[in-house]
């Protein structure tokens, strides 16, 4: 990866990863405190919520995990839609991983194992700015997420003895508003002149989501459009 | 705060599946090279992926047609507005759920 040398780095200290893991923290409180909330509400234990969260490690999945086991679905169906519903993890790391090739393959295992959908958009906000990531750095963001989520889960499940339906409060939103929030922050750090290109591929996204919720649920709607949409990205390059 | 050990196998069995494609990229780039093609193709991958994922909430499936959901496109204009104005994740993420918790207090 090229160095920008002009621009004053993020320093590699773990302090850092948690300082700027903060703004993502309210996201994961507020998913996290729901989750707690609809686990119970579909049958699950504070315990299982509790392993669910330390374990499977992704919102989610862990909701579709509820909505499964709410249905009745068998042990097979419920491990092959969460594996396909997290299979965008995969898409995620190959995009990380190359920037840190230089870290033992032991840190490699502890980066991917904590990767989620919101420390990959902080990281590839920061990598996209400076085109580099530290490891100190990521650790100090993943492990404050992996806490952060793990306790937010749990309270929620304890909440969840009492509180019914946190959709009332519009809590579900907060994942979307994030997306959203990283999206402008990733745009934000393109070249001006690639900006066109870009907004091309994000309306072919529409209709290719469009198109393909006909054929298949969301979670593999996102990954097939993802493939396909990035392809075209390559393809209309100039 | 109880559960089961087929319960226990079930979630552990979730874990399995779901950091091993976490994980293996990891362990494969370290090793080797990734060619050209493949650097400019991931380098659509965050902004295709994040979109996909906001995009996702515009729709909803009914038995067979696809239809719109209004109110997460009405929720997401001021969310955008929120994040381009401020470009800073807890306002936005503050904006969008007090303009949720406010539709569904007024239309639902």
């Amino acid at each position: 990866m090229e160095q920008v040398e002009q621009k004053q780095l993020t320093p590699d200290t773990f302090i850092q990863g948690v300082k700027d893991c903060i703004p993502t923290l309210l996201g994961y409180i507020s998913i996290g405190v729901a989750f707690g909330v609809v686990g119970i509400a579909s049958g699950i234990s504070v315990l299982e919520v509790f392993l669910l969260s330390m374990l499977v490690y992704a919102g989610s999945a862990q909701f579709i995990f509820c909505g499964l086991y709410l249905a009745g679905a068998p042990v097979t169906a419920v491990i092959i839609t969460i594996f396909i519903v997290n299979l965008r993890h995969l898409l995620m790391s190959l995009t990380i991983a190359p920037y840190f090739t230089k870290y033992s393959t032991l840190r490699n295992i502890g980066f991917g194992t904590l990767l989620t959908d919101e420390t990959f958009g902080v990281s590839v906000v920061a990598a996209g700015k400076e085109g580099r990531l530290g490891g100190k750095w990521m650790d100090g963001l993943n492990i404050t997420a992996y806490t952060t989520w793990i306790a937010a889960c749990t309270i929620g499940g304890v909440i969840g003895q009492w509180l019914p339906n946190p959709e009332k409060w519009g809590l579900d939103y907060a994942l979307v508003a994030m997306f959203v929030a990283l999206l402008v922050l990733t745009l934000a750090s393109i070249p001006k002149e690639k900006l066109m290109h870009y907004i091309k591929l994000i309306l072919i996204m529409v209709f290719s989501m469009y198109g393909m919720l006909y054929f298949m649920p969301g979670h593999l709607a996102v990954l097939l459009s993802t493939v396909v949409v990035a392809t075209i990205g390559v393809a209309l390059e100039k | 705060m109880t559960t089961s050990i087929a319960m226990v196998l079930l979630i552990l069995g979730c874990a399995l599946v779901t950091w091993i494609p976490r994980i293996l990229p990891f362990i494969l780039v370290k090793n080797m090279k990734l060619p050209k093609i493949v650097l400019r193709w991931l380098a659509y991958i965050p902004v295709c992926i994040l979109s996909a994922l906001v995009i996702e909430g515009f729709f909803k499936k009914d038995s067979t047609i696809v239809t719109v959901q209004w109110i997460n496109i009405l929720v997401f204009i001021p969310t955008l507005l929120v994040a381009l104005l401020s470009k800073s994740l807890s306002k936005t993420v503050i904006a969008g759920v007090v303009t949720m918790a406010g539709f569904r207090f007024f239309f639902s």
